[in-house]
């Protein structure tokens, strides 16, 4: 659905590009592969008075904020931002009359204006503008009030905005991330449950470490992280309330359950159960309730992944000798293999676009790749000694994992590359880090 | 189906497992019982070994661990030299729980080696079980690839790291 409109919409970019070249509209590709990146100028946000908020004055706030734009849009991979330092400071009346004899000077194609404004009851107004500068147009606009302490979310959501409205793909910087965080020796590694937003900032410890953690999954409402304790020395899921700090076990068992996950509805979690050395997949309500067995070949099929819709699974299994990834119906029907493509494949996670599977492939070293649901257009997006674990942007263009290193030190640390695969980073964690996810856009 | 043609191969080269099986990690295995447990665990009053307890468990097998090949859980001649020491142990101090631990290297995902671990742990189990010994005095736990023994990148210590371990309570 989604591709289809995306289609339209390039065509009558195309037509638009042949018959007017001179005055195209701007926008950006995601799937472009020559970095050939915008141009986009971001100076400081003005403010009509420098006042004291909670957050700091709204001086330095209208730097940091043009700060993270900059940030966000640089790590998109499809900007070449010019930032505050680059470029002058603009005057609050500015702000929505931009100097356009001043901006192409800059070799800007596009700006961003903004302000920000302390409000008596204590909150601030952010508001931000997006122009072409080329077209003398307005773009595309947002404002908020908030509470001084989301001040970060407002940068994030107008870096959302501008990335919405010039590559036509949906928003995903408004969101957060939860990993485990590692130190220690490689045969004692210390594991901890910690959240971030989706850049690094505001990062929180949830669990003190003293009970190995792992593979977090965020609920879709943020509420609830459900994830793997050792806790007693008896590896079970449990489920921790964000909120309340409180964890319980989801559901009873005398055997190791693992590997859990949430449906998209939130309603149900998927987890995996190891029974004399057999795992299958299963499925029980968040609320407990008797779980449903959705797998029952010999051998070990672990993991999945809902299709958005919740109709369908992708999973792994080594029935056929080695892990490969599956798909089946949301019931277990229906199982039939996807990947072909030699080497052995795993951590299977389906896009929230629905349009991929990115997976870890096993062919000597470990690397993140996609295929479509039915195993075709299999790409390699990246090449390091051992990548592993995708977990999906909210808009499904771009995917985190984590990197191991060689040898005795164990270090592990949280990357990200889009789509194209051109464009990789490191996300900065205080500690090393692994098994991210990437929860939904915030509202 | 395929552990089935494995273990005829291994049966097969199994009188010259000592030279030639590649399966083993080398010539520093397995490691003499005293190196890690004998000097740490209690012992008696006078320091004598305690019958029945892990060191006394560590004295009397030739080893708490056995080891397999890369992405494998079977048991073959020299596990079964190991298990059948560890299975009359267990026979002589029939109160005696263990936990068998089952671990992976480093070069597997980390919940397929999650089940990888509990199979291997099972594996031992099922065959202490084959001599007699009760599983309910068995408890299994899989680490995966979370508590590696050997810290390297290669093979010497991925092939020490795939082991499952037979742990008695100090």
């Amino acid at each position: 659905m989604t591709q289809y409109r995306l289609l339209f919409a390039g065509i009558a970019a195309a037509f638009l590009l042949a018959t007017q070249p001179a005055q195209a509209q701007l926008s950006v590709d995601v799937t472009d592969e020559s970095g050939d990146d915008l141009a986009i100028a971001v100076p400081a946000l003005a403010t009509p008075q420098t006042a004291q908020t909670a957050a700091g004055s709204t001086d330095a706030l209208g730097r940091q904020i043009a700060d993270i734009i900059v940030s966000d849009l640089r790590g998109s991979g499809l900007f070449r931002p010019i930032g505050p330092n680059a470029v002058r400071a603009i005057g609050y009346p500015e702000v929505t009359a931009p100097d356009f004899g001043y901006w192409p000077g800059t070799g800007a194609e596009a700006l961003v204006q903004g302000f920000i404004r302390a409000e008596a009851d204590g909150r601030l107004t952010i508001g931000c503008y997006l122009y072409d500068v080329a077209l003398k147009q307005e773009l595309t606009r947002q404002g908020f009030v908030l509470a001084p302490a989301d001040w970060r979310r407002a940068a994030h959501k107008c870096a959302d905005a501008i990335y919405a409205r010039l590559s036509g793909e949906s928003p995903f910087f408004d969101s957060r991330v939860a990993y485990i965080a590692e130190s220690g020796p490689k045969n004692h590694r210390v594991k901890r449950l910690a959240i971030m937003d989706s850049d690094g900032a505001n990062h929180r410890f949830l669990t003190n470490g003293q009970s190995v953690v792992l593979t977090p999954r965020f609920s879709p409402d943020y509420r609830q992280i459900v994830y793997l304790s050792y806790i007693d020395k008896r590896p079970r899921i449990y489920l921790y309330d964000v909120g309340t700090g409180k964890q319980r076990i989801i559901t009873e068992s005398a055997n190791q359950t693992f590997a859990p996950r949430f449906s998209p509805d939130g309603r149900n979690i998927l987890y995996s159960m190891a029974v004399g050395g057999n795992t299958d997949i299963y499925r029980v309500s968040v609320s407990g309730g008797q779980p449903v067995r959705l797998t029952n070949s010999p051998g070990i099929d672990v993991g999945g992944s809902y299709a958005p819709d919740g109709s369908r699974i992708v999973f792994e299994s080594d029935r056929s000798g080695s892990q490969q990834v599956y798909v089946m119906n949301a019931d277990g029907s229906n199982q039939r293999r996807i990947s072909f493509g030699g080497g052995r494949y795993a951590t299977p996670e389906w896009s929230p676009r629905g349009d991929l599977i990115a997976f870890t492939k096993i062919v000597g070293n470990f690397r993140i790749g996609v295929m479509t649901p039915d195993g075709q257009g299999e790409r390699l997006l990246t090449n390091s000694w051992q990548d592993e674990a995708p977990t999906w942007s909210p808009n499904g263009r771009v995917i985190q994992f984590f990197r191991t290193s060689q040898g005795s030190g164990g270090k592990s640390s949280i990357w990200q590359v889009d789509l194209t695969g051109r464009n990789e980073r490191r996300l900065p964690t205080p500690l090393d880090g692994s098994d991210p996810t990437w929860g939904p856009l915030l509202p | 189906m395929k552990f089935h043609s494995l273990k005829v191969a291994a049966v097969a080269v199994g009188l010259a497992f000592t030279a030639g099986c590649a399966k083993k990690p080398p010539k520093e295995l397995p490691p003499a019982p005293s190196e890690s447990g004998a000097q740490e665990t209690p012992t008696g009053v006078e320091g004598a070994i305690v019958p029945g307890s892990q060191a006394d468990f560590l004295r009397s097998v030739p080893s708490d661990k056995i080891y397999f090949d890369t992405d494998l859980s079977n048991i073959d001649d020299q596990d079964r030299a190991v298990l059948d020491a560890q299975a009359a142990w267990l026979q002589r101090y029939p109160n005696v729980q263990v936990t068998i631990e089952g671990h992976c290297d480093e070069r597997g995902t980390r919940e397929y080696n999650l089940a990888l671990g509990d199979r291997r742990a099972n594996a031992a189990k099922n065959y202490l079980q084959s001599r007699g010994i009760n599983p309910a005095r068995m408890a299994v736990i899989s680490w995966g690839k979370e508590r590696p023994e050997a810290l390297g990148s290669d093979e010497g210590s991925w092939a020490r790291n795939r082991r499952a371990v037979t742990v008695v309570p100090q």
